[in-house]
């Protein structure tokens, strides 16, 4: 195999300029992924505030709209700033590897789509620093309250118009390169689950980041051209804006997590030593959860009222979900059955994504329940449940993929003692944070509150231990993709024993151009 | 890469990109600076503006050059046709969101502010119906204490743009047969009358504009009404400038001799775009103007 053209290595700028050019995937992979990396730093110290004036009743560090924004600019940020282009760079490295092309199908537009997310990120970062502070009205920006915040609305508005920009460019060239640049014989069918589950995010944010964008957009008109959209008082309604929003926001949640079943599709074949279970099922269940993922909005809702048919059809289709999610979580255990496990730290995070996200999954049914959750809406327990499938769900598989291809992106093996240390105490520290905050929802603790009744502060202290712990160990993975990146034991070009895709056929670390001539798929 | 015909083209590092998103970042800050009445908001915005034309004059100018000297392959050629599929399908996903706040006001939110607790407890006067006033009607344009308006009608201007953006449909075909036979003047002339219909459509929906600020009533802010109406109009509009500026690009290319009878990518993209935004407002004529 050609993967070593001689041309085309040097046929870039150097320094600052070689990344604010690049038409390379890897490159453009590359900066993905620190982009998200620091975002989570940033929107993960801002979680460390909210844990800390959450240790003990009463105000300690900060005023209650103080709060208010560091919860709204958390969740904006950690959705938007590190989750979702973390797997984005994961699709640009890894996609075309994958399917055998040389890049994406259209280079120069993949690096907009990374440059423009730093300029949402200077607005949304930068909100904190006007006039009245960031944004305060929950991530999720419902009027009226959203509509009466400041200067730094409309920067968060304008800050969401080119995050979507940036998805929607990004996810058509996935889409594009999926379609067009498969090397030949690579049939659907065979294309690796990865590539799979990132087929159809691409298609769920090219259906509904414009659904976003337009009511955001009906919210800046709201807010300064006198329009009614979500005004009563005009005939409109701020429920249309939840409708809207959630039309939007429930795919996104599957867009932060099938890529992640990609991932974990990919590392327990490997590590178990055996094909994957059920592989068809697995596309099959992937694309049955996205398109369900339209129909089940309203149960973000129940309580703001509809009619009692409207909640009995969104509670059958939500529990419908688990269906579709459950073949996956018996393919990946079958996978196991008999495998020949080894624990490398890719595997560890991978199982304990099959553990969490599975009672992030059984917690969602249980909010599904129409009466059930009119008791739990807006309380901790929802905040555990949904911590359980981003943080536990989305991010482990992150870390997880990020320790699984780092020797293959680097050329070097991290450290596995650290990367050990490393899930451990998060696995630990994670569930001291958020299993406790089930109890705090059950016993009625609201969320996006400074401030509580003396009777959940035990709890609150357990749950900001365990933040403090989890927060201190991601530093412990910035040390270990630090210290790949400069050096270590050298990778072989499979890695994994039992690694067979097409991206461990390449040497490590992946040459700059691979595949010039695609390779043959049997 | 190399030129070679068989090889994926991969393009050489560009400035492009990142001289959009610096145009989108000042644009965006220009707009927040104009509403939030912070002084040089208008200027910052036209800068935008300018970056903006500067990086796509640049940019589609490169990928012309490329074109022409026949550096994509038919697999080059496939992945733009898809890229602009998706991107037209986007912009379907877009304009659903506003086609949603329409139809959830008509269907639901508007009813249920005329009967019911909500009737009884907000405005016990208001009666439901759309659009939310018309002449001789006696109610309040909205349920608060809104200017009274008079809706658009259907069969006046909006019935002829209609048939101007139906007719331009068929014109910008016709040009593409031109242009599969060979024929350029059949191809410039095409599309020298689509432009004109284009031209016209937007006159016309100026005036529109101005006869329902000035004479309507009908405003931004007459209800939930205006509030559809001139969103889901307005950026229809905006997006017959944007197809019609497209337009001017693919004619004067088609008179300096570009696109071939068996490539020309270019020139159905612009028409793939046209035909969507004119299947846009029937949609509009439908649902905003005449139902």
């Amino acid at each position: 195999m050609e993967a070593v053209h001689d041309h085309g290595h040097e046929h870039h700028p150097s320094g600052i300029m070689r990344w604010v050019t690049t038409t390379n995937h890897k490159d453009i992979g590359t900066l993905y992924l620190f982009f998200s990396l620091i975002m989570f730093f940033f929107a993960g110290s801002l979680a460390m505030g909210i844990r800390a004036e959450l240790f003990q009743p009463g105000l300690q560090f900060m005023q209650p709209n103080t709060f208010n924004q560091l919860t709204t600019m958390h969740g904006l940020i950690m959705v938007f700033g590190a989750i979702m282009p973390a797997f984005v760079g994961f699709a640009n490295w890894q996609v075309p590897l994958m399917i055998g092309a040389p890049d994406m199908a259209l280079p120069r537009l993949n690096n907009w789509s990374f440059w423009l997310l730093p300029m949402a990120a200077i607005l949304l970062v930068g909100s904190f620093f006007v006039p009245g502070g960031a944004a305060a009205g929950g991530w999720t920006m419902y009027p009226p309250l959203f509509i009466q915040g400041g200067l730094s609305g409309d920067m968060t508005i304008f800050a969401v118009h080119i995050l979507g920009i940036s998805s929607i460019l990004g996810s058509i060239n996935i889409i594009t390169t999926i379609m067009n640049m498969r090397a030949p014989g690579m049939t659907y069918m065979k294309m690796p689950l990865f590539v799979w589950t990132w087929f159809i995010t691409a298609f769920l944010l090219v259906a509904v980041m414009p659904v976003l964008a337009g009511a955001v957009t009906m919210l800046l008109t709201d807010r300064h051209f006198d329009t009614h959209f979500f005004n009563a008082a005009g005939g409109g309604d701020p429920v249309m804006f939840q409708h809207i929003f959630w039309f939007f926001g429930h795919p996104e949640v599957y867009i932060m997590i099938l890529p992640a079943f990609g991932i974990v599709s990919s590392i327990i074949p490997t590590f178990a030593r055996k094909p994957l279970f059920g592989y068809a099922s697995m596309v099959y269940a992937t694309a049955s959860i996205a398109i369900l993922s339209f129909i089940v909005w309203a149960h973000h809702m129940y309580s703001v009222g509809m009619p009692t048919a409207a909640q009995l059809y969104f509670m059958y289709a939500t529990m419908l979900i688990a269906v579709p999610t459950g073949v996956k979580v018996f393919n990946w255990i079958a996978t196991m059955w008999e495998g020949s496990m080894t624990f490398e730290t890719p595997m560890l995070f991978a199982i304990a994504f099959v553990a969490l996200f599975t009672i992030g999954g059984f917690t969602g049914i249980v909010l599904a329940v129409v009466p059930v959750d009119i008791q739990l809406q807006d309380t901790y327990y929802v905040v555990a449940h949904f911590h359980y499938v981003l943080v536990s769900g989305s991010l482990f598989a992150i870390f997880a993929g990020a320790y699984y291809w780092l020797p293959k992106w680097t050329g070097h093996m991290y450290n596995e003692t650290l990367g050990k240390w490393h899930f451990w105490l998060s696995m630990i520290g994670f569930n001291i944070l958020f299993f406790p905050q089930h109890f705090l929802g059950l016993a009625g603790m609201p969320r996006r509150i400074p401030d509580y009744a003396l009777q959940f502060a035990d709890f609150n202290m357990i749950s900001s231990i365990g933040g403090f712990m989890f927060g201190a160990t991601q530093l412990l993975f910035v040390i270990v993709v630090i210290k790949c990146v400069r050096g270590g034991t050298k990778a072989t070009a499979q890695v994994w024993e039992g690694a067979d895709t097409l991206e461990w056929t390449i040497p490590s670390p992946a040459p700059y151009h691979t595949f010039a001539t695609p390779p043959v798929i049997k | 890469m190399s030129g070679n015909k068989d090889s994926y083209y991969l393009p050489t590092p560009s400035h492009w990109p990142i001289v959009g998103s610096l145009a989108l970042l000042t644009m965006a800050s220009g707009v927040i600076m104009m509403v939030n009445k912070i002084s040089m908001g208008g200027v910052t915005l036209l800068a935008g503006v300018a970056i903006l034309l500067f990086m796509m004059y640049g940019w589609f100018g490169e990928v012309v050059r490329e074109s022409e000297s026949g550096k994509y392959n038919k697999q080059v050629d496939k992945s733009f046709r898809l890229g602009m599929s998706w991107f037209i399908f986007s912009e379907v996903a877009f304009f659903a969101a506003f086609f949603g706040a329409l139809f959830y006001a008509r269907v639901l939110s508007v009813p249920w502010l005329g009967s019911g607790d909500t009737m009884a407890q907000l405005w016990p006067q208001f009666v439901a119906s759309w659009p939310t006033s018309s002449p001789g009607v006696e109610q309040v344009s909205g349920p608060g204490s809104m200017a009274k308006f008079t809706p658009m009608g259907a069969w006046g201007i909006p019935a002829i743009n209609t048939l101007l953006l139906l007719t331009s449909g068929a014109t910008v075909t016709w040009a593409h047969w031109g242009l599969i036979k060979n024929n350029r003047s059949q191809l410039v002339i095409g599309l020298f009358m689509t432009i004109a219909l284009a031209i016209a459509f937007i006159v016309l929906q100026a005036y529109e504009y101005h006869h329902a600020y000035t004479e309507l009533g009908l405003t931004l802010g007459a209800g939930i009404y205006g509030a559809t109406f001139f969103m889901l109009t307005g950026f229809h509009g905006f997006h017959v400038m944007l197809g019609t500026t497209m337009l001017a690009v693919i004619l004067v290319r088609s008179m300096k001799g570009h696109f071939k009878p068996d490539a020309h990518f270019g020139f159905e993209g612009v028409a793939w775009y046209w035909h969507f935004v004119d299947v846009v407002w029937l949609g509009l004529f439908v649902f905003v103007y005449w139902l």
